[in-house]
């Protein structure tokens, strides 16, 4: 160790990889993963929202996983959650529409409106 | 680099390990390969988390679920629900099982909401044998700053304005042993870690070394640029495997770092460290013992002065700190002396890390602010005495302690205001006693381990110690006679002058100071003939009663004396001469009907 900036460096680095264990306000990102959401195609969908996270490398988002949250027939579903506690409801999801709402609405704060549980109900 | 989704913490602590936690992690490894979450969830072997009594025990981030006694059949579970499904698997959570919170994490439990934990920060966080997640939680980063911002003066400076004392026992400031260890004019000096944890029951430093080394590697680099030493020691008992383990990954990887050795941060300060292993006898935890012991030699206390700061290790000058004062130093570079001076009591900074055990329902370590009062540590923390019974005595210091009793609850804990009631902070350990405990038996469990462990190198204690035992053996055995109780006194006053060192000097604290609380006790004991809470053997009997006795047998079977007898429709007896006085029959009487006869 010749500098303080190496530290840093590690420090940086690893916190990245353990940021779940202190991130107590941040937002979150639910997916449905009861039977109907896995048999929907859940896991890719939680796959691909990592995968992005990772890209992007934004750290301070954690995803989770929840039981059925109840409209089976919007699954996969995800919620999004901000740290006070409101939250934004996407369905039908796929690997690709996951991208998206990682760019569009973790990264820059845009709800992706066409994706949301509110849209879907208003197109039946 | 790979990020997971979810991390898995499980303890790796002695009590942990010993209760099986080395076998979940494998049970975790194979039920995530089997449902192929290995990529996705990560499994890290963390120290402790201070909630002995419920290991083994397993967090689950993000979320933060805290999951007790968990058995190798739990993990399936564990898996295929919270991890595959997310759904928490509440009948394992901490606290109370029928709550319908499923967010309960860790943060909400009792034991840990009134904890301030500064020694204790990374433990049960992060995952000790990598240091990058050390250096993660701003670890090394004191060092860099001592180091590459500070002169010796000022890092003395610090430590002294933070008002930090010894957490090993006595309570000496550290800042200021480091300045006398600075003035000290010699080619070499050395910087030591008394982690010869030897207190019954006490285990806080050996969490420490386990769950987060590097804080003790950390500090002891930061004391040695302080005094001008290149060349530091751990002492450590052999019986701590794991915590010895960890260490020494711990300093392999500080080497590779460049965290040790030579100039450290491209400065000119170069810090080499070494473990030095212990047998294990209490008297090497007296610091001049100490220090002959790593010299390799007979481990004997020397008289002081000169004091280690002057002529310590191989005669040159020393510091010795405890693992707990080290564990903090770093911390008070970070946020600041004022930070940590603004901590506790007006005399006593920062915060104390006690491993609580005894009839206690939380058995455990807690670090808690100076100055917090015992009755919280009881009942707020500790989660109260089992089975509704009263709490009679708390003993702290061990065997150079004494006991606080009941009329003391609301004692506030620091260094001088446990002096004034006649006990000390000691190193931590506290032993908690419910009305079921005889106290004469207490001093004579502790002095019994003095007389034990006495090096015997000056006679007050070798033979003092010794005699005080005898007298407290005839005590409970119920052949007390007149005037025992004041030879103890005087015996005691003799041994505390003379003794040549701390351990001497302390040894007959546990029975002065239950002679100052519990003297009845004592007397009941030589007068009447009596133990009073029913402990000592000789002066108890077993009796059943005639009238709640329904003649079932069950107690006759328990006897492993065979000392029961009766007949059907016919009351039990039992036969006294026989009787070993176990209480085993007590204890299976469904009706209640065996009592203890003090």
């Amino acid at each position: 160790m010749k500098s303080l900036a190496e530290l840093e460096e590690i420090r940086r680095k690893t916190l990245e990889q353990i940021s779940m264990r202190t991130n107590k306000n941040s937002m979150r990102i639910v997916v449905g993963m009861a039977t109907c959401g896995i048999a929907a195609g859940a896991r890719p969908v939680m796959n691909a929202l990592l995968e992005q996270l990772k890209k992007r490398n934004v750290n301070d988002v954690s995803v989770t996983m929840t039981g059925c949250i109840g409209v089976c027939k919007f699954e996969p579903i995800i919620e999004v959650i901000n740290p006070d506690g409101s939250k934004v409801t996407y369905v039908r999801m796929t690997p690709e529409k996951a991208e998206r709402i990682v760019a569009e609405h973790i990264v820059n704060g845009r709800v992706c409106i066409d994706y949301t549980i509110g849209a879907a109900e208003d197109k039946k | 680099m790979q990020i997971y989704r979810a991390h898995v913490l499980v303890c790796g602590g002695t009590g942990c390990t010993s209760s099986n936690s080395e076998k979940l992690i494998k049970e975790f490894d194979t039920h995530l390969k089997k449902n192929k979450l290995q990529d996705e969830v990560k499994v890290v072997k963390t120290g402790c988390f201070g909630l002995c009594a419920e290991g083994p025990i397993v967090v689950v981030y993000p979320e933060g679920s805290m999951y007790m006694m968990v058995r190798v059949e739990d993990v399936k579970e564990i898996v295929e629900e919270h991890l595959l499904k997310g759904r928490i698997v509440k009948r394992l959570l901490a606290g109370d099982k029928n709550q319908e919170d499923i967010t309960k994490s860790l943060d909400n439990v009792e034991f840990f909401k009134r904890q301030m934990r500064i020694a204790l920060r990374n433990c049960g966080v992060i995952n000790p044998e990598d240091i990058n997640e050390y250096i993660a939680y701003d670890g090394y980063k004191a060092l860099a700053k001592v180091l590459t911002e500070m002169t010796p003066e000022q890092v003395i400076d610090t430590v002294k304005r933070s008002g930090i004392r010894g957490r090993g026992g006595a309570g000496f400031p550290t800042g200021l042993k480091w300045e006398f260890a600075s003035k000290s004019k010699d080619d070499q000096k050395y910087v030591c870690c008394n982690a010869d944890e030897g207190d019954p029951g006490a285990f806080m430093d050996r969490s420490v070394l386990e769950g987060d080394p590097h804080s003790v590697i950390e500090a002891m680099a930061i004391a040695g640029y302080a005094i001008g030493s290149n060349q530091g020691y751990v002492y450590v008992r052999a019986e701590y495997p794991i915590a010895v383990k960890r260490l020494t990954i711990a300093i392999e990887q500080a080497k590779e770092y460049g965290l040790l050795g030579n100039n450290i941060f491209g400065t000119d300060f170069s810090f080499e460290l070494e473990i030095r292993l212990g047998a294990g006898a209490f008297v090497c935890g007296e610091e001049t013992a100490l220090m002959t012991s790593i010299e390799g030699k007979r481990g004997e206390p020397r008289p002081r002065p000169p004091f280690p700061a002057v002529k310590g290790l191989w005669q040159k000058p020393t510091i010795l700190n405890n693992v707990e004062t080290y564990a903090n130093i770093p911390v008070i570079f970070l946020k600041g002396a004022e930070w940590f001076a603004g901590i506790g009591t007006e005399k006593s900074k920062g915060t104390k890390v006690f491993a609580v055990g005894g009839k206690i329902n939380n058995t455990g370590l807690v670090e808690i602010p100076m100055g917090t009062t015992l009755r919280e540590i009881v009942y707020d923390i500790g989660g109260g005495i089992p089975n509704g019974k009263k709490f009679k005595a708390a003993q702290t210091g061990g065997p150079s302690g004494g006991c606080i009793p009941a009329s003391l609850i609301d004692t506030h804990i620091d260094y001088d205001s446990l002096v004034q009631i006649g006990s000390m902070m000691g190193s931590g350990g506290l032993i908690i006693m419910d009305e079921d405990t005889c106290m004469v038996d207490i001093a004579k469990f502790f002095l019994e381990f003095t007389v034990e462990e006495s090096c015997g190198k000056c006679p007050p204690c070798r033979i003092g110690t010794k005699r005080m035992y005898e007298i407290l053996e005839r005590i409970t055995e119920g052949k007390g006679q007149e005037g025992d109780i004041e030879k103890l006194e005087i015996l005691a006053k003799n041994i505390k002058a003379s003794a040549l060192c701390g351990l001497g000097q302390t040894a007959p604290n546990p029975v002065l100071s239950t002679l100052r609380y519990f003297r009845d006790e004592y007397e009941a004991h030589v007068k009447q003939r009596k133990c009073p809470a029913g402990v000592c053997k000789s002066m108890t009997q077993f009796v059943i009663n005639a009238e709640r006795c329904k003649s079932c047998g069950i107690c006759a079977r328990a006897c492993p004396a065979n000392c029961i007898s009766g007949d059907k429709k016919e009351p039990y007896v039992i036969n006294r001469e026989k009787c070993l006085k176990c209480g085993a029959c007590m204890e299976k009487c469904p009706f209640k009907a065996i009592f203890k006869n003090v």
